[in-house]
């Protein structure tokens, strides 16, 4: 429920300066919740910036607070692992927006103590990246090794490399894109709505009462849950396949067992995350295009980051963000001369298949990670 | 491990700190000779596992055919291009090298000659598509859908207004004689220029 996730207590640092946002309204403080992982060292040279997707946080490689759960990437992130903790210092913020300790919708108004909520400015991506700067500003890391990120965590990556063209040596980009399509807006609206048109949303000042949009907030992941699988692996995962039943019900249960599979995802979602923070970062996602400040050039938003050394990966069952989309990322790398790479991985999960078992992803990243270093 | 015998004539012939763009570039082995001795090497591989080789190895390779996706690299963008063992199988390879020296002023280009005389032989007495050990694939199923000799070449380039700035046989793994290469030469290598 919401009010025991807005109960746990983070790691988090408040940073008592403004923050500008795209909006043209202004942060008078943010604060920031965040994990790292192995030794800085004494140049500070070797820190990583893990960005988080969606509907991620910062526990990339430990239990989860609310749900105990393994980080979220702990398959990527530890000692010997692809993101080697013995070698790097490895940073993940809670995006700005979200509600696992970071400013956003659910923290309190400065003047009043009571949450914000609507009244929360609208975020954009690199709005969120000009917070991870405060917070490496405040740790006294002036550049990183790498940022690395999946889906919105990759767009995060390319802001960075867009906006601090300075404070990376190398960006690895795993299933994301530089701009959201009509086709990635036209979902997220649907889960919106979902959550809006809930009763129990209470135009967003839910948090005081004792209802929470859940149900909303259920049916929007519900929604998006659709989108991170592939056709192929629904088909493979569930078919046709009644759920603890011989025969259909010819009536509205859960029939089928990719309907139970859905509701429980919904379910399970509204106790580790909130709806108004789900609003603020899917319409980040939305407002999202690198070539928008450029004429729609999206070469002219990477002029300034030549010398950082891109890596994207695509997964050719990935159809919320396809391959041409990286290869559109790629070519306008190539047309600035920056240094990239680029490969589409098959892997049978969609666009899930970024935080599952896919090997090539893992010798990709620890090489991506380990040039020149 | 060694390098292929014409990788090693490439790398060495390339200046050291130059820019250079590997098409078919593989699992990067040629690359990584050109890194350690300070070239700026990109790579576009058509295969997905060795792209995925090459950037586990900490090279800059852009998954890609050579056919088409050339078009993305704006002009001037490197010293050199190169293209090895990559010609035969490209679509239109006058159009391919044309690219190559759009992209960059020069360009070494390395082909299996079609003329050598064991090829020769083959067609002569078999009267059938040679299988040898550079074109070692039956007709049916080769990738090598423009064979190509070391006349032909100099024909193209010829045609094309390019200049040939230096040429390297091979037979066997040994440098082979510039005199007729043309049935001696079982590789050949050109470097060429605008």
């Amino acid at each position: 429920m919401a009010s025991l996730l807005h109960d746990i207590r983070h790691h988090s640092v408040t940073i008592a300066a403004p923050l500008p946002l795209d909006s043209g309204q202004v942060l008078p403080a943010v604060t920031i919740a965040y994990q790292s992982y192995g030794a800085l060292n004494a140049d500070k040279s070797n820190a990583v910036l893990i960005c988080h997707a969606l509907t991620g946080d910062q526990y990339v490689a430990s239990d989860h607070p609310a749900t105990g759960k393994p980080g979220w990437w702990a398959r990527m992130v530890g000692p010997g692992k692809p993101i080697d903790t013995d070698r790097f210092h490895v940073i993940c913020a809670n995006v700005l927006g979200s509600c696992m300790g970071t400013s956003g919708p659910a923290s309190p108004d400065a003047a009043t103590g009571a949450p914000l909520g609507m009244a929360f400015p609208v975020i954009t991506i690199i709005d969120m990246v000009r917070a991870q700067a405060m917070l490496l500003d405040h740790l006294g890391i002036s550049r990183l090794h790498a940022v690395v990120g999946g889906s919105m965590g990759g767009m995060q990556t390319l802001a960075w490399a867009a906006t601090y063209p300075d404070r990376l040596a190398s960006a690895l980009v795993i299933a994301s894109a530089a701009r959201h399509s009509a086709q990635n807006i036209a979902f997220h609206e649907v889960g919106r709505q979902a959550i809006m048109a809930d009763p129990d949303w209470q135009d967003g000042q839910y948090y005081g009462s004792a209802r929470a949009p859940t149900k909303g907030l259920a049916v929007a992941r519900m929604a998006a849950h659709i989108t991170y699988l592939s056709e192929e692996g629904l088909t493979e995962k569930f078919g046709r396949r009644l759920q603890a039943r011989d025969i259909k019900s010819f009536g509205f249960d859960a029939d089928f067992q990719v309907e139970s599979y859905l509701r429980h995802q919904g379910l399970a979602f509204t106790d580790r995350f909130d709806a108004n923070a789900y609003l603020y970062i899917t319409r980040a996602m939305d407002y999202f295009d690198l070539a928008d400040p450029h004429d729609g050039r999206l070469a002219g938003a990477f002029a300034a980051a030549k010398d950082v050394r891109f890596t994207l990966v695509s997964f050719d069952t990935d159809w919320l963000y396809p391959t041409s989309e990286s290869r559109r990322v790629v070519q306008a790398l190539q047309s600035v001369g920056a240094a990239a790479s680029f490969v589409e991985l098959s892997a049978p999960f969609g666009h899930d298949s970024f935080l599952l078992d896919v090997p090539a992803l893992d010798r990709l990243v620890a090489g991506a990670l380990g040039s020149g270093f | 491990m060694a390098l292929r015998p014409d990788l090693a004539i490439i790398a060495d012939a390339v200046p050291a700190t130059s820019r250079v763009l590997d098409v078919g570039c593989g699992d990067g082995e040629l690359m990584v000779a050109l890194r350690n001795k300070g070239v700026d090497a990109r790579g576009l591989e058509i295969d997905p596992a060795n792209v995925t080789a090459a950037i586990a190895r900490g090279q800059s390779v852009v998954q890609g055919d050579a056919n088409r996706d050339l078009a993305d690299y704006p002009d001037d963008a490197f010293d050199y291009a190169i293209l090895s063992q990559t010609l035969q199988t490209t679509e239109r390879p006058d159009r391919v090298v044309g690219e190559l020296l759009r992209i960059a002023p020069r360009a070494f280009v390395s082909f299996p000659n079609f003329a050598h005389w064991r090829v020769r032989l083959a067609l002569l007495w078999n009267g059938r598509m040679p299988v040898t050990r550079l074109l070692p694939v039956a007709w049916y199923e080769t990738p090598n859908i423009h064979h190509v000799t070391v006349s032909d070449f100099r024909d193209l380039v010829r045609a094309k207004g390019i200049k040939i700035e230096r040429v390297w046989h091979l037979s066997g793994d040994k440098p082979a004689s510039d005199a007729a290469a043309s049935w001696r030469a079982e590789h050949a290598i050109f470097l060429i220029s605008r």
